[in-house]
This record gives C-alpha cells, sequence and structure tokens, in this order.
C-alpha cells in the first residue's frame, strides 16, 4: 500500500488560544476510505479544512501524494478534492457552469465529455441548465461533490455528507462513495452517522478535543473492542436465575423468558458451551439462541466517554 | 501562474455581469442622462463656458468618473464579498490559486465592467453635449487606471466587510462626498483660495483634474501630479492587498 496522505504532528491554536488540534499524526493509504468520527466541535472539520488549505495550521507537516500543503501547495491541493458540510453555492449560477467554473479553478481547461461523464454520473444531466436555487436541497449536495471532482482529484474529503439527507439519498450517497472507491479515489469523510463509518470505511479514526483517539481498520477495531453477547431464550418464563447459573453473571431480561451472556470474543474461552450444558441441567428449555454484537456506535461512546465497551 | 483559474474567475464574475444588465448597465446610463439633462441642459445653460468649454461638456469627464468608480468599487467589493457570505470562498481557498491570481480574476473582471459602462457613458455624452478628447492615449491611460485602481478599493472593502451594509459604507460615506467635492462639477478655480488649498488633499481632484485634461486641456493641478497620485493609489491598493493574503485577514482563519 502507498501512503497518498501523511499528517505529522499537526496543531491548530485559535488567537483566543483555543487549540482545535492538539499534534495530530495521521497517514492514509491509497484507495481507502477513513471515516472519521467524534462529537461536534472534536477537531474534524478543523483537520479538514487544515490539509484542505482553508485554514492555515499552526505547527506540523502536511503531504499530499509526497507534495507539502504549504511548500508546494499547487501540486497538493490539485491531488485533493473537498465537500464542505454547509451546502454553498452560488444561487443565480447553472449547474454546468460552477461545475466548469470548479475545473477551471483548479487549473484544468474546459473538457465538455468530463462534466458531461460526471454529471450523469450524478443524476445531474437534466439538470445542467438549470439555476442551482431551483435545485433541492439533494441535488444541491450532489452539485457540491460533481464541483469537487471536477478536476479528477486522487484524495476526496466529504465532511458530512449525509447531513440532513434523506435515507435514500444516503445510500445514493453510499453507492457514489463505493464508485469512488473502485476509481482508485481515497476517500476521507466525517460523519455523525455510525452507521455509515460502519457500512462503507475500511478504517476508522476516533477524533475527540483535538486529539485522535485511535485509528483501526473497522472490522478489528469492532472485533477487539466490541464485545459479543449470546441471548438465550427460554419456552418458559422464569422469575429468577437459578444458583446454578449464577457463575456465568446472566442477566435476565424484563420478562423473564431469555438469559443474556456476555462474553469476550478474543479469551481463550468464550464459556459458550459449559453455559449452554448449564442451562440443559438447570432444566431449562431453550426456544431459540441469538449472538449480538457491539456497534461501532456503542465503541464510540465508550471510547469518548472514557470507558471501556 | 493558474492561467485557467484567473479565466474561470474572470468568466464567472462576467456572468453575474450580463445576468444582472440592467443592474450593470442600464442603471448607470440613466443617472449619467438625468445628470445631463439637470446639470447640463437645464442649469447648465446659464452657467457660463469654464475656460472656454460649455458647462455641459466640462462635467462628462467628471460624471464618467464618476460613475466608473462607484461602480470599480460596488462590483468588486459585490464580486469578493458574495463568496465569503455565501460560503463558496471555501473552494477558492482550497484551489490551488495564489492571491495575485484571484485578484486579476476578481479586480480584471470589476474593471472590465467598470470601463465598459464609462465608455457607454462617454456615447452617451456625445448625444447630449459636443465632447473632444485632445488626448485620446492619456484619457484611456487615466480610464483604465481609474478602473483598475478603484476596483483595487473593492476588493479590499469586500474583504473588509462582514456585511452588506459596510459594502454601501464606503462608496456612499467615503467615495461619493470626495468625488463631488473632487471638481466632477466645478473647476477647483472657482473655490476660495482657502478651500483650494483644502481641496487639493482629495486625492480624487487628481483623478478628474488629469482626466480632464485628457479632453480639454484643462487641469487644475499640473498632469504629472495625477498621473502620481493614481499610481501611488493603485500601488498603495497592492500592497495592502498583498498583505490581507499573506496574513489571511478576513479569510483564512
Amino acid at each position: 500500500m502507498t501512503t497518498i496522505l501523511s499528517i505529522r504532528d499537526l496543531r491548530k491554536s485559535y488567537a483566543d488560544g483555543f487549540e482545535a488540534l492538539k499534534g495530530v499524526s495521521l497517514d492514509i493509504e491509497q484507495g481507502e476510505i477513513l471515516a472519521l468520527l467524534g462529537p461536534n466541535g472534536a477537531g474534524k472539520t478543523t483537520l479538514i479544512s487544515t490539509v484542505c488549505g482553508i485554514t492555515t495550521p499552526t505547527s506540523g507537516t502536511v503531504t499530499v501524494g509526497g507534495h507539502d500543503i504549504q511548500t508546494e501547495f499547487r501540486a497538493a491541493r490539485r491531488m485533493i478534492g473537498l465537500v464542505p458540510q454547509e451546502i454553498a453555492l452560488e444561487p443565480f449560477e447553472k449547474v454546468w457552469n460552477t461545475v466548469r467554473f470548479s475545473r477551471g479553478l483548479f487549473g484544468y481547461g474546459s473538457d465538455n465529455a468530463r462534466i458531461e461523464e460526471i454529471l450523469r454520473k450524478l443524476s445531474l444531466w437534466d439538470k445542467r441548465k438549470n439555476a442551482i436555487k431551483e435545485l433541492s436541497g439533494g441535488m444541491k449536495r450532489r452539485v457540491l461533490i460533481a464541483k469537487a471532482l471536477a478536476h479528477e482529484p486522487r484524495v476526496l474529503f466529504l465532511d458530512e455528507p449525509t447531513a440532513g439527507v434523506d435515507v435514500e439519498l444516503r445510500k445514493d450517497m453510499w453507492e457514489i462513495v463505493a464508485e469512488l472507491k473502485k476509481a482508485g479515489v481515497t476517500i476521507i469523510l466525517t460523519t455523525h452517522y455510525i452507521e455509515e463509518a460502519e457500512a462503507i470505511a475500511d478504517r476508522v479514526g476516533v477524533i475527540d478535543k483535538g486529539e485522535l483517539r485511535l485509528v483501526q481498520d473497522k472490522n478489528t477495531l469492532m472485533a477487539q473492542m466490541g464485545k459479543k453477547q449470546i441471548e438465550v431464550m427460554l419456552a418458559d418464563p422464569i422469575q429468577a436465575i437459578p444458583d446454578s447459573l449464577a457463575v456465568h453473571n446472566l442477566t435476565l431480561n424484563g420478562n423473564g423468558d431469555a438469559l443474556v451472556y456476555t462474553y469476550d470474543t478474543h479469551a481463550d474461552r468464550t464459556g459458550i458451551t459449559t453455559l449452554l450444558n448449564d442451562v440443559a441441567q438447570a432444566g431449562l428449555v431453550l426456544r431459540d439462541v441469538q449472538t449480538r454484537q457491539s456497534s461501532l456506535e456503542e465503541i464510540f461512546v465508550n471510547l469518548v466517554s472514557g470507558e471501556p465497551a | 501562474m493558474n492561467w485557467s483559474a484567473i479565466a474561470a474567475i474572470y468568466r464567472f464574475e462576467m456572468a453575474r455581469f450580463f445576468r444582472t444588465l440592467a443592474q450593470s448597465f442600464l442603471s448607470p446610463v440613466l443617472s449619467t442622462s438625468l445628470y445631463f439633462v439637470v446639470f447640463g441642459t437645464a442649469i447648465g445653460s446659464r452657467i457660463q463656458e469654464v475656460e472656454g468649454v460649455s458647462y455641459g461638456a466640462f462635467i462628462v469627464p467628471g460624471l464618467i468618473m464618476l460613475s466608473v468608480v462607484m461602480l470599480a468599487i460596488s462590483n468588486a467589493s459585490f464580486g469578493i464579498y458574495f463568496p465569503k457570505f455565501l460560503g463558496t470562498i471555501y473552494e477558492l481557498l482550497s484551489a490551488p490559486v495564489n492571491f495575485i491570481e484571484i485578484v486579476i480574476g476578481y479586480v480584471g473582471a470589476a474593471a472590465t465592467k467598470s470601463l465598459f459602462v464609462g465608455l457607454v457613458i462617454l456615447v452617451t455624452a456625445t448625444f447630449f453635449v459636443d465632447i473632444r478628447i485632445e488626448h485620446p492615449f492619456a484619457m484611456a491611460a487615466f480610464l483604465i487606471l481609474s478602473c483598475l485602481s478603484f476596483s483595487l478599493l473593492g476588493f479590499i472593502v469586500g474583504i473588509w466587510a462582514s456585511n452588506f451594509e459596510q459594502i454601501s459604507l464606503v462608496p456612499q460615506l467615503v467615495v461619493t462626498p470626495l468625488i463631488f467635492l473632487g471638481g466632477t462639477f466645478y473647476s477647483i478655480s472657482m473655490l476660495p483660495p482657502v478651500w483650494q488649498t483644502i481641496t487639493l488633499f482629495n486625492p480624487v481632484v487628481y483623478l478628474i483634474s488629469g482626466f480632464r485634461w485628457s479632453f480639454y486641456g484643462l487641469a487644475d493641478v499640473p498632469i504629472g501630479f495625477s498621473l502620481l497620485a493614481i499610481l501611488v493609489f493603485t500601488g498603495t491598493c497592492l500592497a495592502v492587498i498583498g498583505w490581507i493574503f499573506k496574513t489571511g485577514w478576513r479569510i483564512r482563519s
């Protein structure tokens, strides 16, 4: 794997003394999708803005494709596309013109075939002659993506791409992201929707109070930090957990018809076999057995609150 | 140089001009025509000639400057303030462009628009009064330099402004009085001696005097001073813009 984006000890302090980034270091591999999770004000947008050149770093270095974002800003920025969090578009401009403007701004001549390809891919072709103010919110978000893709970036930042969009559009966005990944584009997205990170990311980074708390492969993270639970459904409800099962630290659900057993997926012995034997010996009849793994959301909440998942 | 970016910004800004053609083009033509009707014909007919030039013709250079300066400032300030207001400035800041390219794009477009309107007013004026241009190259140079320098000033205003009210503050409260008191409608030799001296501190006097000289050979101040004044003004605006981009003042946090 080749590192396409390298961030080293990046710090950003504002004039009022607020430290938005406290020494963030991060390597992003070519072609991967990294989801940055974090509460509001954690520093996600500041991190993106700094890499993209909107905010000046206080210290630290960032290279994109080996180009320093300050000393070789032209080469670095040409590789980056940014879809901002807020919908910021000139309302009276036509869709086609605004995409062409973005392409020109990044140093590329007007290439009608390329612009057409982008607009078609984003289902904007029929709207190309419309003024932006005539478009729906979802369409405007697509225009932002089209503008970011107009100069064929190798790294795409999506700052909360699906904030406030309906379920259908969110699914569409995920498909667009998947297609871009197929085309070899590296994608860094920030999101509040854990399910989004869970659905599309290869790696997950958790940022909180200006510090990168963790970056890990999504599956590894879930496997390492996630607890698994077995829910043993009983054919007949019980009032209390039999004493013979006390050793398993079970909990009984409200209806008394299910026992919940929590275990560590990485332990040498999960204790599942013994549990099921003991349940049978206690004379309980099983109706069903279900397993459940911690979601990324639970892991994230626990990380930020400082408790183990 | 990122020429594509300059062309993209320029084209984008000019498109705004053509979208709002009535506002950008018809309104200055209408207001200037009204000036000619009121000052040139109605009142001007009762005013004697100024150094051999009819009053209606005398005020033409000043009227052109009035429109050109106001439009240059408003076009350039609006051009850069609007992206700030809408939030679309993110794209400009994250693009591979430096401040020189941004300034050329925005200021070039604003200067072009005001130059265009200046020429339209000149043509309009010929329908009302007899105009002669003794020094056409000097006239063109003064007109172009004025368009450029006040577009630069407008760009600074647009960066500085944090709301729409501030955008109109500088043209209305600073530039309009300077233009009206800068000899647009009179020769400063008509003023009492004390006011003649005070007026020399108004930079617009040099601009209008030089521009009028290019028409009729009449000048309130030596032509060299006029040229120097506009060059110093342009240089100062460029230096301020250079500082703005170096420090990121009001644009890059």
